[in-house]
């Protein structure tokens, strides 16, 4: 099976090609969109800022591909919000596979919210084999609201997407790559998706 | 809801942990790589690795072991130690650093904190601080805590939040290595005047020193090193106990 992990100017690429090495799986770091294309998974990764994150996949051409995709694909973080319709972060119009707006949290709370925090309502394959209310990490301070795409809610001052599912589009605000063992079998359900 | 951070802290020096270790099933005592996964297993929330190496090959000692500590542990790690540049910071997080920390270097050129924050985001940004209640002030020493400064810790605090730092390591030297507790009130003062995470660290000596300082110091997580090295408080027990005194906990 061919993984490919979309290269961009995002900060995490590495930890997400270690956290698969780790459960026995090589990707390919590829921003070529015949790579891309061509690989049975594809994910999309990211620590970042929203518009300048755009603006990379733009000349690259990959914001057209990306919603093109057919195959499995898997947002982490900043892939989610810029798989979303349009971010407040640098006033960023993203790539609208979630008809969802991004959001920056309240200033009242710490921002950006650094830690592990617990998901909620789970429905997805995703999620298989987990307990209820597994504890993920997140660092972000901007999020997804909730819609019909939501397939994990959190909770930080106020109830958003944790994680989003439409078709063969699936994204997580959270890091499974840094989320210890829950983040490995999320890593891996994904890995066996059809 | 978001959980209290325990964060173990690792020194390092040439890629060996420098205090003593009594782990019983840990092969290599003394391997930083080996020590951390122990604690990601018994259930840390992240590590913070501190280079103590002080050699000119210390740039290629510190990337070959955050490279190595990114291939085999699965929870979040800041490195911290020495670090000046943004050179400095690009080589750390491309090995895998998920955070990096910096000190005496912030403080003689605080645009560096700007200009990290712009190249890499605040969130991987942590602003750590040595401070020392004098003559009635907490201020800011450098150098590993050898050289004091007139800078009072929480205008510094400030300024490096608004400059962009996403999290603050406040260590307290009159609590540091007593085990007498952390240092409540200015834990408190600086995490009710910023609004970044704040890591408290210094004096852990029990277990009712990590509930004191999540409810009265409003921390948003605790750094210990001794107590966790030497085996006199197991991360699991301490969090059960947490848990148990209604603090959010990630068990």
């Amino acid at each position: 099976m061919k993984i490919a992990i979309v290269k961009y100017n995002a900060g995490n690429i590495r930890s997400v090609s270690c956290a698969l090495e780790r459960i026995g799986i090589s990707a390919e770091v590829s921003d070529d969109p015949e790579v891309l294309a061509a690989a049975d998974k594809v994910i999309f990764p990211g620590v970042g800022e929203a518009s300048t994150a755009m603006a990379y996949l733009k000349a690259k051409k990959l914001d057209l591909l990306i919603p093109q995709l057919k195959q499995p694909v898997l947002g982490i973080c900043l892939g989610l919000q810029l798989m979303c319709r349009h971010s407040e972060e640098g006033n960023a119009d993203c790539l609208n596979i979630f008809d969802l707006d991004v959001k920056k949290f309240d200033d009242k709370l710490k921002v950006p919210q650094i830690g592990w925090n617990d998901l909620t309502d789970l429905k997805s394959d995703l999620f298989k084999g987990l307990p209820e209310n597994p504890y993920v990490y997140f660092v972000h301070g901007f999020y997804a609201e909730l819609g019909e795409n939501t397939i994990a809610k959190a909770e930080y001052g106020l109830q958003y997407s944790a994680a989003l599912n439409k078709g063969n589009f699936y994204a997580t605000q959270f890091h499974p790559e840094k989320s210890g063992s829950v983040g490995e079998t999320i890593l891996r359900n994904f890995i066996e998706l059809k | 809801m978001l959980t209290k951070r325990i964060i173990p802290c690792l020194d390092v020096k040439n890629g060996q942990t420098v205090k003593g270790i009594n782990f019983l099933n840990i092969k290599e005592v003394g391997d930083a790589v080996e020590l951390g996964a122990q604690y990601a297993r018994d259930g840390a929330d992240e590590l913070v690795f501190l280079d103590i190496t002080a050699t000119n090959e210390k740039r290629k000692t510190l990337s070959e072991l955050v490279s190595r500590i990114a291939r085999n542990i699965n929870i979040p790690f800041t490195v911290g130690g020495g670090i000046s540049s943004v050179d400095d910071v690009s080589v750390l997080l491309n090995c895998g650093a998920d955070k990096i920390s910096v000190n005496t270097a912030a403080v003689r050129n605080p645009q560096l904190i700007n200009d990290l924050a712009l190249n890499f985001g605040s969130q991987c940004v942590v602003l750590a601080v040595d401070t020392k209640f004098v003559d009635g002030e907490w201020l800011v020493y450098l150098n590993g805590g050898r050289i004091p400064t007139e800078i009072r810790t929480k205008d510094w605090v400030k300024e490096a939040v608004d400059r962009g730092a996403g999290e603050i390591l406040l260590t307290s030297m009159n609590n540091d290595g007593t085990k007498d507790g952390f240092a409540i009130d200015i834990t408190r003062a600086v995490s009710e005047s910023v609004n970044v995470p704040v890591i408290a660290s210094g004096g852990a000596g029990t277990m009712e020193h990590f509930t004191e300082v999540f409810k009265e110091g409003k921390a948003d997580a605790a750094l210990a090193a001794s107590i966790f090295h030497y085996g006199e408080i197991g991360i699991a027990e301490l969090k059960a106990y947490l848990k148990g005194n209604g603090i959010e906990i990630r068990i």
